[in-house]
C-alpha cells in the first residue's frame, strides 16, 4: 500500500532519535535532567537523614504505577497510579509513630525519578517505547508540587485541622495537574501540529476525569498515611486499579472502533469503486487540514470518520465511476452519491455528525444557504486534491491541482485551500 | 421469565435473610455491648451514612458486556459496615438494596437483592469476627490482623454474592459464569473489580475517625470516575456494533436477495456459540465474524456474480477467492485471530472439498465451522431469484444430510437444539426486486444448488 506521512513530526523511520526531537521536547527533557541532577547533588551535599523504609515504599509504589501505564484515546499515555504515589509522597504530612515528616523536596524528586526509571525498565526490556516524554512531564509536575508543598509541610502545617489541610492539598495538587496538562499539551501541539490553545483544551477535556480520580486518591492517601503508615498504602492501589481497568477498556474499544472504520472504508477500494489508498489518503489530508484550521479533537475524529467513509455512497451505484474520481461526474450525481452515503451512516444512529459532513461533501463552498459545514468543505478539497494528485508526491502536479482549486473560489473555500497547500507542501515521499 | 424453581429459591433466600437478621438484631439489642464498646463512634450516624453510600453506589451500577452481569460497587459500603459496625449493621446496610434507585427493578428483584446483600453482609461480618477482627474504629497498630480479617470478609462477601446470584441463573437455565472456555472473562473482570473495590471499604474505615462522612464522599470520586469510564466504554461498544452493522448493510445493497444475510448469519452463529457454551468474548467475536463473512464478495466482479449459465473455471476461482478478499479487508481490525479464521475458512467442508484451502474435519477452525452452518441455513431459507425460500424444516433436514460431509455434526445438532429453544425469525417475504441490476442469479452459499462449473 502506498501512503504518505503527513504532519510535521511524522518523519521517516530512519531518522535518528535526536533528529526527531523538537524544541519543546528538548526543553522538557533538559528541565527534567536538571531537576534530577539538582536532586542527587543536593542530597549528596546536604546528607539529610532519610527514612529509607518510607522512601523505598513510595519508590515501589511509583515504579508499580509506571509499570501499569495506561493508553488513553489519541495515542496518549498516562500513569495514574505512579502519579498518586509521587504526589502523595510530595505531600505526606505525618506518619504513625513518627509524627511530622521532615524531608526536602529534593528527596521527592530523587525518589520519583528512581521509581519511574525502575518502572520503565520492564517496558524497555519488552521492546516497548520507554515513554521518556511522559516520565519527564510527570517528574516536572511532581517537582512543582514538592517544591511548593514540602516547605509548608515542614513548617508545622500538620497541626492544623483537617478541614484546612484538605483544601490546601487539593489546591497544590491542582497546580501540579495544570503543569502536567499544559506540558502535555505543549508536546502534543508540537507532535501533531495543532494550535497550542486547541491542544490545551483537548488535553483538559480528556484528562479531567482521570485527574479528578488521581486528586481524590492523593488526598485519601495523604490523610490515610497518617493513620495506617506508608507500607500499608498499598491498599489504596486496589480501587485505582479498577479505575484504570475501566479506562483501559474504554481506550481499547475506541482504538478498535477507529481501526474497524479504517478497514471497512476500504471496501470501496476492494470493490473497485475508488483507487487503492484513496480513503486513507483523503482522511489524512482532511485531518491535517482540520488541525491547521484549529478544530478540536472530537471534531477531528468526526472529520476522520467522515473522510474515511466519504465514498461509501458509491456502493449503491450499479457500475463504478471510472477511476473512482467523483470529480468526473456531474454535480447532481455527486450530491446524490453523497446523500446515499450519509443515509448509510445515519443508520448507525450514533454518527449523525459524521453523516452530516458526508452529506454536504460535494456542495460548493459559496452560493448555498446555509453554507456547508467546515468539515464538508475540508473533505471536498482533500478529495479533489487526491483525485487530481493521487498517491504521487510530484510537486508540480500538486501545485497545478492547488492552482486549479484556488481559481475556483465558489467550489472550494479559500481558507481551506490555503491550509491544504501548507499541508501538501509538508508531504514526504512514501518510503514503501 | 422467572421459572417456578427460581421463584421458590428467591422466596427461600428472602425468608432466611429476614429470620437471621431479626434474630441477630434482637440479640444485639439485648446485649447492647456494641454501643458500650464504641464511645467515639456515633453508630447510628455511621449506619445511616453507610446506607446512603450503599444507595449511591448502587445507582452507579453499570452494565457489563454480557447481559446478566452488572457491575455494582455497593459492596464497599457493606464491607465498611463490617469493619466499623459489625455483622448485623452490615446486613442492615445491605438490606437498603430494597430502596434501590434503579427504577426498572421489580419488587421481587428488589427483595432478592436486599436479602442477598443482607446475607452477604452477615456472612462477611461473621468471617471478620472469626478471623479476630474487632468491629469498631480500627486500631491500626494491629494493621496486619485487620488486613487479614478484612481479606477473609471480602472473599466471603464476593463468594456469597456470586454464589447466590449463580443459583438464580442456574434455576432460570441461563448461562452461568463458567463456560466451555473457562471462567467468563467479564466475570473475571468483575471479580477483580469486586476485590479492588473491597479495598475501598478499608479506606473508608481507616479515614473514618478523621473525616467521618467526608471519607465516604471522597472515596466516591474515583468510583464515579471509573463508572463514567465504564459508561463511555458501553456507549462506544454500542456505537461500534451499530456502525459495523450499518456498513455491512451498505455492502449488501449491491445484491438484492442477500440483504440482511450478514445479520442473520451473525444471529445464527451466536445461537450456536451460546448453545455450545462459548465464552462471551468469543461469542462477540463470532457475531462480528458472521456479519462480515461475505464482505469479500465485493471483490468479485459483478458480472461473475450475475452471470447466468455455467461458470468457467476462472470465474469459479474468482468466487472461491472471496473469503481471502474478506480477510484482506478486515485483517487490520484488532480482532480476535479466530474471527479472521472464521471469515477466511467459512467455505471449507468437513470432507476437505471446500475452499479456499481444502481443510478437512477439525483442521477447519471452529469459528468457520459455526459460520458455515448458519450461512447455509440462511441461504436456504431465503428467497433466491431461481427459487422460493425453503421451509425451516427442509433446511434443517438438509443440514443433517450434510452433517459429516459438509458440516460439523455437533454444530448442526447444536443449531437445531438452539432453534427449538429460541425459534428463528425468517427474513421478510421477498418482493420483486425494484432494480434488476441488483440481482445475482446464483448463490454460492446454497448447498441445494451447487454452482454449475465447466468440467475441466
Amino acid at each position: 500500500m502506498t501512503g504518505e506521512t503527513i504532519g510535521r513530526r511524522a518523519a521517516p523511520a530512519r531518522m535518528a532519535y535526536w533528529q526527531a526531537l523538537d524544541s519543546g521536547r528538548i526543553l522538557l527533557m533538559a528541565a527534567a535532567a536538571m531537576l534530577v541532577i539538582a536532586a542527587f547533588a543536593g542530597i549528596a551535599a546536604l546528607q539529610p537523614s532519610i527514612n529509607v523504609r518510607v522512601a523505598v515504599a513510595f519508590g515501589a509504589f511509583i515504579a508499580f504505577g509506571e509499570l501499569l501505564r495506561l493508553a488513553l484515546p489519541g495515542g496518549r499515555e498516562a500513569a495514574p497510579i505512579a502519579m498518586v504515589g509521587a504526589m502523595a509522597y510530595a505531600m505526606l504530612l505525618s506518619l504513625p509513630g513518627q509524627g511530622r515528616t521532615r524531608y526536602d523536596a529534593l528527596l521527592v524528586v530523587a525518589v520519583a525519578a528512581i521509581g519511574m526509571a525502575v518502572g520503565a525498565l520492564p517496558h524497555i526490556a519488552a521492546g516497548r517505547p520507554a515513554g521518556l516524554t511522559g516520565m519527564c512531564t510527570r517528574l516536572v509536575a511532581v517537582s512543582c508540587v514538592a517544591f511548593i508543598f514540602r516547605p509548608i509541610a515542614s513548617a508545622g502545617f500538620v497541626k492544623l485541622p483537617t478541614a484546612v489541610v484538605i483544601p490546601v492539598i487539593a489546591l497544590v495538587f491542582l497546580v501540579g495537574w495544570l503543569v502536567d496538562t499544559l506540558v502535555g499539551a505543549l508536546i502534543r501541539a508540537d507532535d501533531v501540529g495543532a494550535r497550542f490553545s486547541v491542544a490545551v483544551r483537548d488535553e483538559m477535556r480528556l484528562q479531567w476525569p482521570l485527574g479528578l480520580s488521581v486528586g481524590a486518591s492523593v488526598i485519601i492517601a495523604v490523610i490515610g498515611a497518617e493513620r495506617i503508615g506508608a507500607l500499608e498504602l498499598a491498599v489504596f492501589i486496589g480501587p485505582l486499579l479498577v479505575t484504570q481497568l475501566a479506562f483501559r477498556r474504554y481506550a481499547g474499544i475506541r482504538a478498535t472502533y477507529l481501526q474497524t472504520v479504517r478497514s471497512l472504508a476500504r471496501v470501496t477500494e476492494v470493490a473497485g469503486y475508488v483507487e487503492a489508498g484513496h480513503s486513507r489518503r483523503v482522511s489524512r489530508l482532511a485531518v491535517a487540514v482540520g488541525r491547521g484550521l484549529g478544530l478540536a479533537e472530537p471534531e477531528l475524529l468526526a472529520l476522520e470518520y467522515a473522510a474515511l467513509m466519504h465514498d461509501i455512497g458509491q456502493l449503491s451505484l450499479r457500475d463504478p465511476i471510472p477511476g473512482g474520481a467523483t470529480l468526473l461526474v456531474g454535480p447532481d450525481d455527486r450530491e446524490r452519491i453523497a446523500k446515499l452515503g450519509a443515509d448509510v451512516i445515519r443508520q448507525t444512529r450514533v454518527l449523525n455528525d459524521v453523516a452530516e459532513l458526508v452529506q454536504y461533501q460535494s456542495r460548493p463552498a459559496r452560493g448555498h444557504d446555509p453554507a456547508p459545514p467546515l468539515g464538508s468543505m475540508i473533505i471536498k478539497a482533500a478529495n479533489a486534491f487526491d483525485d487530481m494528485v493521487g498517491g504521487s508526491t510530484d510537486r508540480n502536479r500538486s501545485a497545478a491541482a492547488l492552482e486549479r482549486m484556488r481559481l475556483d473560489p465558489v467550489e472550494y473555500d479559500a481558507g481551506v485551500v490555503a491550509v491544504l497547500a501548507e499541508v501538501a507542501a509538508r508531504r514526504v515521499p512514501s518510503r514503501l | 421469565m422467572v421459572s417456578r424453581a427460581a421463584r421458590l429459591y428467591i422466596g427461600l433466600v428472602v425468608s432466611v435473610a429476614a429470620v437471621l437478621v431479626a434474630i441477630l438484631l434482637e440479640r444485639a439489642m439485648v446485649q447492647k455491648d456494641f454501643y458500650l464498646r464504641q464511645p467515639h463512634l456515633a453508630p447510628m450516624v455511621a449506619l445511616i451514612t453507610l446506607q446512603a453510600l450503599f444507595l449511591v453506589c448502587d445507582s452507579g451500577t453499570t452494565p457489563m458486556t454480557s447481559r446478566q452481569t452488572r457491575w455494582s460497587p455497593s459492596s464497599s459500603a457493606t464491607l465498611a459496615a463490617v469493619v466499623l459496625l459489625g455483622p448485623v449493621p452490615a446486613a442492615l446496610v445491605g438490606a437498603t438494596a430494597l430502596l434501590s434507585l434503579q427504577r426498572h427493578l421489580r419488587l421481587a428483584e428488589r427483595m432478592f437483592n436486599a436479602a442477598m446483600y443482607a446475607l452477604c453482609g452477615l456472612a462477611a461480618g461473621e468471617a471478620y469476627l472469626a478471623c479476630n477482627g474487632q468491629p469498631g474504629l480500627p486500631d491500626f497498630s494491629h494493621f496486619r490482623t485487620i488486613l487479614l480479617a478484612f481479606a477473609a470478609a471480602a472473599t466471603v462477601h464476593v463468594i456469597a454474592n456470586h454464589g447466590l446470584i449463580w443459583g438464580v441463573h442456574r434455576l432460570n437455565r441461563e448461562r452461568g459464569i463458567w463456560t466451555r472456555d473457562g471462567l467468563e472473562s467479564s466475570v473475571a473482570l468483575l471479580l477483580a473489580s469486586d476485590l479492588g473495590y473491597a479495598c475501598l471499604a478499608l479506606v473508608i474505615a481507616s479515614l473514618w475517625p478523621l473525616l467521618h462522612w467526608f471519607a465516604a464522599a471522597l472515596v466516591l470520586v474515583p468510583l464515579f470516575v471509573a463508572r463514567w469510564a465504564m459508561a463511555q466504554f458501553a456507549e462506544q461498544q454500542r456505537a461500534y456494533a451499530r456502525t459495523m452493522s450499518a456498513l455491512c448493510q451498505a455492502v449488501e445493497t449491491k445484491d438484492y436477495y442477500t440483504r440482511g444475510h450478514g445479520d442473520r448469519v451473525s444471529r445464527g452463529a451466536v445461537m450456536i456459540a451460546r448453545q455450545i457454551g462459548m465464552s462471551t468474548d468469543r461469542t462477540e467475536a463470532i457475531e462480528f465474524a458472521g456479519m462480515l463473512h461475505d464482505i469479500g464478495k465485493l471483490g468479485v466482479p459483478t458480472q461473475v456474480l450475475q452471470k447466468t449459465g455455467t461458470l468457467t473455471e476462472d470465474e469459479f476461482a474468482a468466487i472461491q477467492l472471496h473469503p481471502m478478499r474478506g480477510l484482506e479487508i478486515v485483517r487490520e481490525i484488532g480482532f480476535l485471530f479466530e474471527a479472521l479464521n472464521g471469515i477466511m475458512h467459512h467455505h471449507e467442508r468437513m470432507d476437505g472439498r471446500g475452499y479456499p484451502m481444502g481443510l478437512a474435519g477439525h483442521e477447519i477452525p471452529e469459528f468457520a465451522r459455526v459460520i458455515a452452518v448458519a450461512d447455509a441455513f440462511d441461504s436456504m431459507t431465503t428467497t433466491r431469484s431461481y427459487r422460493e425460500a425453503k421451509s425451516i424444516d427442509f433446511a434443517l433436514g438438509e443440514l443433517r444430510n450434510g452433517a459429516g460431509t459438509q458440516f460439523d455434526p455437533v454444530l448442526v445438532e447444536a443449531f437445531i437444539a438452539a432453534m427449538k429453544e429460541e425459534g428463528w425469525e425468517l427474513a421478510g417475504p421477498a418482493e420483486a426486486p425494484p432494480d434488476p441490476a441488483t440481482v445475482t442469479v446464483k448463490d454460492h452459499d446454497d448447498p441445494t444448488a451447487p454452482l454449475p462449473v465447466v468440467e475441466p
